[in-house]
């Protein structure tokens, strides 16, 4: 992905880092147009607008592991382009894999016939049937950075997420192929993404049977009708509609079907939710423990993509304000507007639905009759009855945060 | 020695990102110490994104799942440099 003159220019980068007393300028920090204020003054000081290969200038979060942010005026549009999709990786050594070179391994001890696939195997509709979905891809920790109390982590605003219409192949299909044993309990995933360290715990995550068998969720190698960017998984990842993105495993090289809980770090100590306090339908039982549960499907949430903070309008003027809504696929059932500051609500119009696991856009116009300032809110409701959050629901690692937005315009 | 090995990664051909020169932690003791071991598996805007917030607690206990979990080398002695300078200059204020 990088030229060999841009790869010895971040080499150089490197070794300038880690040398004392070396001064270059500082230009670019802080920079990010519209960046979020409730994020943290450091994260904001060292957050700028950078291009990875291939991309558009995304929010910069951290350079290594990759960590980039979509800006939201992107949300505008119901399917977020390749380009300025978000990038979050975990670990620093990713390989440059290429479709070429890539083979899938199915295997576990709850495999009947264990075998490989390359590229073309997997891409062949005579092998497995392909299908498409529309999809919201969001990271688990998305909005992290806007909790307060701040909690260490990636500090993302509101842009570690995006939606794309994925087209592979399901992965009940390609696991049928090796035949799966009575006593599966977890498909164990992992993709090219691993440590510097030998040390360091591999990325690797496991999907409780039922989810791993859900008829949506595929083995994605498009999305939105070109090949994945590499920064998003290239050639293949996993698409799992309606859990959070920490399953979405990138570069997928291995799937193991096991009898016992899967007990690496990134299942056993990362990524989990306490008990009990987020409304969550979906559970993962053999990973449970008493105290915390995995994180599994995404909270029901909304984004205002149209109107942003201090914004100014005329008296008089008719105000559109449009945004996004989505959940873990049971759908919306409305979203309501506020501009008042919450004190009244009226229901937005949904746009078009693009299927239950994908952004729902919605519209609401009002006349801006008097002087003064606006709180705009937006509270999205799925059709299971579950709603936005008005108060934060704190957790160790800053997960499903879905707490209302408040957006103060000015009509003057 | 580990900067060889980060060169030595990079050269192997992993997908390599963005500019880290840019990156500029404040002037302290321990700052030698942070650069030499934290950039060993991350660029050091990890460091900036998260602050100010975190206490001495919350700095040791980064520093700890750095060294436990994530496998890299480091002394008591070290740590505890790289505690301070992370307090110092990034913790809660």
């Amino acid at each position: 992905m990088t030229n060999r003159r841009q790869f010895l220019k971040n080499l150089a980068g490197v070794a300038a880092a880690g040398s004392a007393g070396i001064l270059l300028p500082r230009t670019g920090f802080g920079s990010v147009p519209g960046d979020n204020p409730d994020l943290a003054s450091g994260t904001r000081e060292a957050s700028i607008l950078d291009a990875l290969p291939g991309k558009k200038p995304l929010i910069k979060r951290t350079f290594r592991a990759p960590c980039y942010e979509t800006p939201v005026s992107y949300f505008n549009e119901v399917f977020t382009p390749n380009d300025a999709f978000f990038v979050r990786y975990h670990l620093s050594n990713i390989p440059k894999v290429t479709a070429q070179d890539w083979k899938l391994r199915i295997a576990g001890e709850s495999i009947e016939k264990p075998f490989e696939l390359n590229f073309a195997d997997l891409t062949n509709p005579k092998n497995f049937e392909h299908v498409e979905i529309a999809a919201v891809c969001q990271c688990s920790g998305n909005r992290r950075g806007i909790n307060i109390p701040h909690v260490a982590g990636v500090e993302w605003g509101y842009g570690a997420m995006g939606n794309a219409m994925w087209k592979g192949v399901r992965l009940k299909d390609v696991l049928a192929k090796a035949g799966i044993k009575k006593d599966a309990l977890e498909v164990v995933l992992n993709g090219a993404e691993r440590g510097i360290l030998d040390k360091t715990p591999d990325f690797i995550k496991s999907l409780p049977m039922y989810r791993a068998l859900d008829e949506n969720t595929i083995i994605a190698f498009e999305m939105n009708g070109q090949p994945l960017p590499f920064w998003n998984g290239y050639p293949a990842r996993l698409v799992v509609p309606g859990w959070t993105a920490t399953y979405w495993t990138k570069h997928i090289t291995d799937i193991s079907v096991v009898n016992k809980p899967f007990d690496g770090f990134w299942m056993k100590m990362a990524y989990r939710i306490p008990q009990g306090k987020f409304p969550i339908v979906a559970r993962f039982i053999s990973q449970e423990t008493e105290v915390n549960t995995p994180i599994t499907e995404m909270v029901v949430n909304s984004l205002i993509t149209s109107v942003h903070e201090g914004e100014r309008f005329h008296p008089g003027q008719m105000v559109e304000v449009k945004g996004i809504a989505w959940d873990a696929g049971y759908g919306m059932q409305m979203v309501e507007v506020s501009t008042d500051g919450g004190r009244s609500w009226k229901d937005a119009e949904l746009g078009k639905d693009y299927g239950r696991f994908s952004f729902r856009p919605w519209s609401f116009r009002f006349k801006a009759e008097k002087k003064g300032s606006y709180g705009v809110m937006a509270k999205a409701t799925n059709r299971s009855g579950n709603t936005q959050t008005f108060e934060l629901i704190r957790n160790p690692a800053g997960y499903h945060h879905n707490v209302v937005q408040k957006v103060d315009i000015v009509v003057a | 020695m580990r900067r060889l090995m980060v060169v030595m990664l990079f050269a192997s051909g992993a997908a390599y990102a963005g500019d880290e020169g840019q990156i500029h932690l404040k002037d302290g003791p321990g700052k030698d110490l942070v650069q030499s071991h934290c950039s060993v598996c991350h660029s050091l805007d990890e460091i900036q994104i998260n602050s100010p917030f975190l206490d001495k607690a919350g700095w040791t206990a980064e520093v700890g799942k750095m060294i436990n979990v994530m496998g890299i080398p480091i002394d008591d002695n070290e740590k505890g440099q790289i505690i301070n300078y992370l307090t110092a200059n990034y913790g809660a204020k």
